[in-house]
């Protein structure tokens, strides 16, 4: 763009503004993997054609925006202004939203999420109870943006922070101003970002190299790719307020294979930015260059390691190096690297527009700021949700989550990943900060939350962890690699009923050696999920150990399935979905299991609409 | 061997030749191919002029890369947290089950190839099944079947 | 120059040394296994672990790879060294139970049960002969592939490989090739023979039987002992 300058921005925004407000409706629609699933690509476009039908487009428009968040309900259409909320929208409503909602301004109340303690239809976003509780300060302008349109950004304030730095603040003051704010960072380790930054501009080298981590390998967390996909020019924004501060000239964003829709868009952003001379070179009419590549991963959890990504970036394996020298030091190329999570390059434009001091007052005395969790597994309200820290663990679940599914009680969350640990019902008051999960034995993490209920058995969880850690393993430390091996090996053992008495014991002095002796945070953490289990749920193991049983209902070989004779109404449909034959019974009469041709693969429990199968 | 090598220079013209393009010139390899062939891993050395082993050991660090021709389709089964307490490795092993194979092998007929991914970060859908890019959530035990034959609908599975 | 401690001794070295080097130059003793003074190191065995900095925050770290800071303090003989030191020579010999070199650690370090099923691979991963290659044959024949428990060392595609020239560097570098251990077999997979403080060979003559005085090494002391001990059993039995 010609003649871009500070100045000039400031007037695109103020004329895209206005556009907006000529335009008096807009139908949002959930454009995020989850959705896309659902088939909202359709429901826009069905949006669209009838909207052309109805020759409404100079009044309404329809935008397909960045993750809502409230993924359990999708597809999720909020109509704009207002914020009416439909929810599990299909292609067969359409008609009747742009009828009945658009041109007579009527609610239609079988879209509307009813609230399942006090059976309320709730017709607005922010009264809708997954939201109210939320403090969306980094996640909320997902709903408003297109984000593969530049100008939505723009319009809500977008790259003001950076005009604000490029005019009145030096690369000092703007790490200062972040020092001050506490934010620390959202990948995992919780380093303090100021602090890392100044050590980085410290450096007396010429070149200096900017990363974004979006490899986000924790199974279950997907808030990452949700901010990527999303709103990618926060995290464009947030990068360039680092490089001016660090001035490095040159950044990547490093993203994880299996996300192709954060790729694209993001993609789309950086090529908009350039025309909007917001990347590359003079800035926004200054001195300051900056440009911005990307680096796909090609499925290897451990590259999301600071070292490990930077060798996966330069085309080598991704194995951890021995550090120190740190990457601030020595990192991409031999020159300083500042490697940061998407979440905690997005926090930096709202530090800068609202202030540190205004920041700092969200959260606790350690951890400041809102963090972004995905709250998934045993949860009636599946989604991602952003809260100041401090808030905790039984508002999060079940104010915010909605409880567990089915009314169970509820057993334990999982916190941090495979690095992590799972915390049990009495300690569900916890405030959510660094410091108290790990002294609960788990980690922040880069924020999954699993949850989990009675039919989830903790060894089983445990093996699971330690089956993912075996194969993402660079396999370098013998203490990583065999150390999880063996391990998974004895939990294995304990699932299957070949648990001996020691095994416990054996197990920690096990998990120390490993944490202790491997170079890495994957081997160094690798023992906690085992450990945060038995510490929580000895109990468990010990059944499985001494008694052979699984209490959860889960490991096969120490499991039996056996129909209950006065629930069973001869339904035939277990009869019918058993794969080995091993269920004998005429229709309307009590249905018999043979033990000895039972595989327990679980199918005639699905099917069961009785609860007439039990496990035990 | 020659529409092999002819793909190659197709793809290599896209890159700079340059030892930190490797990853990505593989990733382009593995969409055209669907795996990674011999012959083609040879001409990346030679063109990069990086040792073979090198090579190997890239592409057989990454869980993206296949070195063995896969099926005509990729059945994609989600392992992650969310996923596994909701039931994934029951899922799985209805499709080794149904498919008779193990994952990371191919049907005989060459239809179907197995793999599990551990985690797509579409939780709420939990648990996932994807087939050629398309995501097919809340897998039953029961739909796996019927799954299958919307891919091979005219063949009888062994049971 | 910098300055550092290592058990409780000042020392001073290099900028660019690690901690190894520095302890071989006082002649500190830090076991080994993947190190090799002519070539690069690796870390990898997790055998030479050493712990830095002052309670309570300290942490392993192994001294073939880590840099010297000024003012490091290091300590090689900790508990907590020892204790993991001991589990990684455990995990070491379910591995490759016949290499004598691992045997004999496990007998110094006081090694005396297995408790994991013992695997038999040989291979403990270590890539001395990786490294063996690429550096000092400059062969590049053979390296890693794969990751985590599926990790192996192998040529390109598991065939002969055309870079190999056939040189027997990597059989000579390998810990399990070098030295087989004869000694008594599989109840422990623990041999605990040619280091002990007590040699056999002393049952059976006036004095220890080492070869050249290498003391350890020959493992006349264990041949005898089984063959004699098997041909007892035999006439006791008759």
């Amino acid at each position: 763009m010609e003649g871009m300058n500070i100045k000039k921005l400031e007037d695109i925004r103020n004329e895209i503004s206005k556009a907006r407000v000529d335009q008096k409706t807009c139908i949002t629609v959930c454009g995020g993997t989850g959705c896309h699933a659902y088939g909202c690509l359709k429901v826009a476009q069905a949006f669209k054609d009838e909207i052309k039908k109805q020759k409404l487009q100079d009044s309404v428009g329809v935008r397909t925006t960045g993750c809502h968040g409230f993924c359990e309900r999708g597809p999720i259409v909020v109509i704009q202004p207002g914020g009416i909320f439909y929810q599990r929208v299909q292609i067969k409503d359409i008609k009747e939203v742009i009828s009945e909602t658009i041109i007579n301004k009527k609610i239609l109340d079988s879209l509307l999420y009813v609230d399942p303690k006090t059976e309320e239809k709730i017709i607005y976003e922010r009264e809708v109870p997954f939201y109210k509780k939320q403090e969306r300060i980094i996640f909320g302008n997902n709903g408003f943006i297109d984000p593969t349109e530049i100008k939505d950004y723009i319009a809500l304030k977008g790259y003001s922070a950076i005009a604000k730095v490029l005019r009145n603040m030096t690369p000092q003051q703007v790490i200062e101003e972040i020092k001050k704010s506490g934010l620390r960072g959202r990948g995992g380790a919780g380093f303090y970002t100021g602090l890392k930054w100044e050590i980085t501009s410290k450096s007396q080298e010429d070149i200096k190299y900017l990363v974004c981590n979006c490899d986000e390998g924790d199974p279950g967390a997907y808030m990452d790719r949700s901010l990527l996909e999303g709103n990618p020019h926060s995290v464009i924004e947030g990068m360039l307020i680092g490089a001016y501060a660090i001035e490095a000239k040159e950044g990547f964003i490093y993203v994880r294979d299996e996300y192709p829709l954060a790729v694209k868009n993001i993609t789309i952003a950086i090529d908009q930015a350039r025309d909007y001379s917001l990347l590359g070179e003079k800035i926004l009419g200054t001195d300051f260059s900056f440009d911005i590549s990307i680096s796909k991963g090609a499925g290897a959890f451990v590259s999301g390691e600071e070292s490990a990504l930077l060798a996966c970036i330069e085309g080598k394996i991704g194995i951890p190096k021995q550090r120190p020298p740190y990457p601030a030091q020595k990192g991409l190329r031999g020159k300083p690297t500042n490697i940061n999570n998407v979440e905690t390059w997005a926090n930096a434009p709202i530090i800068i527009n609202e202030g540190a001091k205004k920041y700092s007052q969200t959260g606790t005395n350690g951890s400041k700021g809102t963090k972004i969790f995905s709250l998934v597994g045993k949860i009636n309200n599946t989604g991602l949700v952003e809260v100041p820290m401090g808030m905790t663990l039984r508002e999060i679940i079940f104010d915010i989550g909605g409880g567990i599914p089915g009314g169970k009680e509820f057993k334990a969350v999982q916190t941090g990943g495979p690095s992590g640990g799972c915390i049990p019902k009495k300690l569900l008051d916890l405030p959510i900060d660094f410091e108290s999960l790990t002294e609960a034995g788990s980690m922040m993490g880069s924020g999954g939350m699993i949850v989990m209920d009675k039919n989830t058995c903790m060894v089983d969880v445990a093996k699971y962890f330690l089956n993912f850690l075996r194969d993402e393993s660079c396999g370098k430390c013998l203490s990583c690699r065999e150390g999880t091996q063996r391990m998974w090996e004895i939990v294995t053992d304990i699932t299957e009923g070949k648990g001996k008495e020691g095994d416990l014991d054996f197990l920690e002095a096990l998990a120390k050696a490993t944490r202790d002796a491997s170079m890495c945070g994957l081997g160094q953490t690798a023992a906690n999920p085992v450990l945060s289990t038995i510490r929580h749920f000895r109990d468990e193991y010990e059944a499985h150990i001494r008694d052979k049983k699984c209490p959860a209902g889960v490991c096969k070989e120490l499991i039996q399935y056996s129909i209950i004779e006065e629930k069973c109404t001869g339904c035939l449909a277990c009869l019918k979905v058993c794969p080995q034959e091993a269920i004998s019974g005429e229709l309307k009469k009590v249905h018999v299991l043979d033990q000895s041709k039972c595989i327990k693969c679980g199918g005639c429990y699905e099917a069961c609409n009785f609860d007439a199968i039990k496990i035990e | 061997m020659q529409c092999e090598a002819s793909e190659f220079e197709s793809i290599i013209k896209n890159h700079p030749q340059e030892k930190k393009e490797l990853i990505p010139i593989l990733q382009d390899i593995q969409a055209k191919f669907n795996y990674l062939p011999q012959d083609v891993l040879v001409m990346v050395s030679n063109a990069l002029k990086i040792p073979l082993i090198d090579v190997i050991s890239v592409a057989t660090f990454y869980g993206a890369f296949s070195l063995t021709p896969r099926g005509k389709h990729v059945i994609t089964i989600c392992m992650g947290t969310a996923c596994h307490v909701r039931g994934a490795p029951m899922i799985l092993d209805e499709f080794k089950r149904k498919l008779d194979i193990d994952v990371e092998e191919t049907t005989e007929d060459n239809m179907f190839t197995l793999e599990t991914v551990n985690c797509l970060g579409a939780c709420a859908l939990g648990p996932i099944v994807v087939i050629d890019g398309d995501y097919y959530g809340q897998m039953k035990i029961r739909k796996a079947d019927k799954l299958i034959k919307k891919f091979r609908p005219d063949k009888k599975e062994q049971s | 120059m910098i300055t550092l401690k290592i058990n409780r001794l000042e020392v001073r070295a290099e900028e660019g040394q690690t901690i190894l080097e520095v302890a071989k130059f006082y002649g500190i003793e830090i076991p080994t296994l993947c190190y090799n003074e002519g070539l690069s190191a690796y870390g990898g065995c997790r055998l030479c672990l050493v712990e830095i900095g002052e309670e309570p925050r300290t942490k392993l770290v192994s001294s073939c790879t880590y840099p010297v800071e000024e003012g490091l303090v290091v300590r090689t003989d900790t508990k907590r060294v020892i204790e993991t030191r001991r589990m990684m020579i455990e995990l070491m010999l379910s591995l490759s139970p016949n290499s004598k070199i691992i045997q004999d650690l496990a007998s110094k370090f006081g090694v005396k049960q297995v408790r994991f099923k013992v695997r038999n691979e040989e291979c403990i991963l270590c890539g001395l002969c990786v490294r063996m290659c690429a550096e000092q044959m400059d062969g590049r024949a053979i390296g890693f592939q794969s990751r985590g428990y599926k990790r192996k060392i192998s040529t390109p595609f598991d065939i002969r490989s055309d870079e190999c020239r056939l040189c027997g560097g990597c059989i000579y570098i390998c810990p399990a090739c070098q030295l087989r251990c004869q000694g008594p077999q599989a109840d422990t997979t623990v041999c605990n023979a040619c280091l002990t403080m007590d040699p056999t060979c002393l049952d059976f003559y006036d004095e220890l039987q080492c070869w050249m005085y290498d003391v350890g090494r020959c493992g006349t002391c264990v041949r005898e002992k089984t063959e004699k001990s098997k041909s007892k059993e035999q006439s006791t039995k008759q």
